[in-house]
């Protein structure tokens, strides 16, 4: 009887890991063919130069939003000097690069490393703070960087660093946002993104449940960091030129609105937003010259109306995924479902 | 020591005005518990409308200052009226970003050619500069005067607040909104009139600094709004004396180090300053603290 169970178990275990890898592979393959569009479009001319650029700035500038949207959406922690952690990656491995000749990985690496360590010194004394203190807090230690680092003569001062080598590729710009993505929803979907959560819906009800939230409050912000660091190391080889103004609380501010309107704890939500704030000047760019004059003016209105016809965002909370387009669909197809479904909701 | 002293006032003069756009800050947070992102561009508005008022119009300082106060206080009004009122039951965070959403529809509104355009304007000399000599200090009369506006409005502000109804209104709505709704308050209008009169004091503040510092173009309001925001934590954001002792505070800090210490690390002394005075006492050097109700 014993050994049945056992086994039961065993074959459910081993199914699950099945699947896990099975839908690793699906992923990884849909990957694959998603890059071979894109670049079997860039090779026959379809997609001009132009756009691929601009593709690879929403890739870098999607990485820190995904990282802003793990303390800020799903850590709940109000954080407004995220730049910064940006600049300290960019400053990172561009000096690596320029001054060490180290190849690229290892100085985006050191970039990545630097601002972790950063996040962790300065988040040990400021994650206790809560809710518009933090924020205020962050602002302040964002400009104390930037004021630094414009101050320091040895990385360029206020002049910046210029003639860095290009080298981030389309490619790279792809793998490592793919690659963010997947730490991240991987992270949610454990036990430890649940606790993250919790401290997110209720901080003091986690901590009564045993959560130590200052552990996984750390957690999301040195993991967030670490991913600004990365996109500020792809995003100096890829400008050739930073200087501590091009990180400042606009900027800290632009990825808050990345992550606010594409719905806060939405992953995809967070792909969503991107692309449309930063293709969308860009677009308003092309169209009259009437509009390219006003194209801040009228983006600025556009934020105001979102914000104030959809608070939560595009997304809300929810994921763009294969299931939830399934259940879309059989929605679609009979609303009574619809209605049942509704039902419930009262019901609860 | 003649230096030390020189410095001294022009740090209170800078102060002031600090203070002034700190109040409109701390009113708010106050009220709605929002951080109004946009208040520093109302103070960049009340810098053109002077601006436009001295020029167009013609207008000699207190007309100017007026006129300045009573539009950006519409303003001010109008903007809680359209962008904010619906938002106020949803997370802070979304009113944060309509605030910043705001903030940028006002700055690249003043940029647009029509209203002033992206280049710097020289603020008109609406009165003559006229400096004396106290020993070894020089003051200009400009300075005087921006002085003793900020201290005439706060003692008006004082006396609204404590003395009159809808002082007691205001105080009542910050102290407990919903409480007040019952007690027969009308909300809409306190708020309202919040955004009015911290919209007016920073109009003040844009005509002061114009004059004291006549270049203006449609991102001033940046760093000084950064600055006063600091100014109003400095004090206990919420609390309205708080705010005039940051303001001055700030000045001070700003005005000093820059002479003493290193004049490109002033803004980083700045929010050191903040981040360990929020560590220390996070509600500021005035705030009360109010205990977590689970």
């Amino acid at each position: 009887m014993d050994n049945n169970i056992t086994n039961n178990e065993k074959n459910l275990s081993l199914n699950l890991v099945k699947t896990i890898y099975i839908r690793y592979v699906i992923t990884f393959a849909a990957l694959l063919i998603i890059y071979a569009i894109l670049m079997f479009l860039v090779n026959q001319g379809i997609i001009s130069d132009y756009i691929l650029r601009l593709m690879k700035q929403i890739g870098i500038f999607l990485i820190a939003a995904l990282g802003l949207n793990l303390i800020l959406g799903f850590t709940g922690q109000f954080t407004m000097g995220h730049a910064a952690f940006m600049s300290i990656g960019a400053y990172g491995s561009a000096i690596m690069t320029k001054n060490f000749n180290m190849p690229f990985p290892i100085s985006l690496l050191v970039g990545i490393i630097l601002a972790a360590i950063l996040a962790a010194l300065i988040g040990y004394p400021i994650l206790r703070l809560k809710g518009d203190y933090l924020a205020i807090c962050t602002l302040g230690f964002g400009e104390i960087v930037k004021v630094l680092i414009q101050n320091i003569d040895y990385v360029g001062g206020a002049r910046g660093i210029s003639a860095i080598p290009t080298k981030t590729s389309f490619l790279m710009v792809f793998l490592s946002a793919a690659l963010c993505y997947a730490i991240l929803k991987n992270l949610i979907n454990s036990s430890k993104g649940r606790a993250i959560m919790s401290v997110r819906e209720d901080e003091i009800a986690a901590e009564a449940m045993g959560i130590n939230s200052t552990k996984y409050k750390m957690i999301s912000f040195i993991i967030g960091s670490s991913m600004a660091g990365l996109a500020g190391g792809l995003y100096a080889h890829f400008n050739t030129f930073i200087d501590p103004a091009s990180f400042n609380f606009a900027k800290s501010i632009e990825l808050i609105t990345y992550v606010v309107l594409g719905g806060m704890g939405s992953l995809s939500g967070t792909v969503l937003g991107t692309t449309i704030l930063i293709y969308l000047p860009e677009s308003l760019r092309g169209l009259s010259d009437v509009i390219k004059d006003y194209r801040m003016l009228i983006y600025a209105l556009l934020l105001v109306i979102m914000m104030i016809f959809r608070p939560q965002g595009i997304l809300g909370t929810r994921e763009i995924s294969v299931a939830n387009i399934k259940k879309f669909i059989t929605k679609f197809r009979n609303p009574s479902l619809k209605n049942i479904e509704e039902n419930e909701k009262v019901g609860e | 020591m003649s230096t030390l002293l020189q410095q001294i006032v022009n740090g209170i003069c800078l102060g002031s005005v600090y203070a002034l756009i700190a109040i409109g800050y701390t009113m708010v947070y106050g009220i709605i518990k929002l951080i109004n992102f946009a208040h520093c561009d109302i103070y960049m508005v009340g810098a053109f409308t002077g601006y436009f008022a001295a020029t167009v119009l013609g207008f000699g300082f207190l007309p100017c200052l007026l006129f300045s106060m009573i539009s950006c206080a519409v303003i001010g009004m109008l903007i809680e009226r359209i962008a904010y009122k619906p938002l106020r039951n949803s997370p802070k965070v979304t009113l944060l970003i309509t605030t910043m959403g705001m903030e940028l529809l006002l700055q690249n509104f003043v940029k647009t050619d029509f209203v002033a355009g992206p280049n710097t304007r020289n603020f008109p000399q609406v009165i003559p500069l006229v400096s004396y000599k106290l020993g070894a200090i020089t003051i200009s009369n400009l300075q005087l005067i921006a002085l003793a506006v900020t201290i005439l409005l706060c003692i008006i502000l004082q006396f609204i607040v404590n003395k009159t109804r809808t002082g007691r209104a205001m105080r009542a709505t910050s102290y407990d909104r919903d409480a007040a709704a019952l007690m027969g308050i009308n909300i809409n209008r306190v708020i309202s009139l919040t955004f009015a009169l911290g919209s007016a004091l920073a109009a003040t503040a844009g005509v002061l600094v114009g004059m004291l510092y006549p270049r203006l173009e449609p991102a001033m309001g940046v760093m000084p709004g950064l600055k006063s925001f600091v100014a109003a934590v400095l004090g206990g954001i919420g609390v309205i004396p708080g705010a005039m002792f940051g303001g001055i505070a700030m000045g001070l800090i700003e005005t000093l180090s820059k002479v003493y210490i290193n004049s490109g690390l002033s803004d980083a002394i700045a929010f050191s300053i903040l981040i360990i005075i929020l560590i220390v006492k996070p509600t500021g050097l005035f705030g009360k603290k109010d205990n977590v109700k689970v």
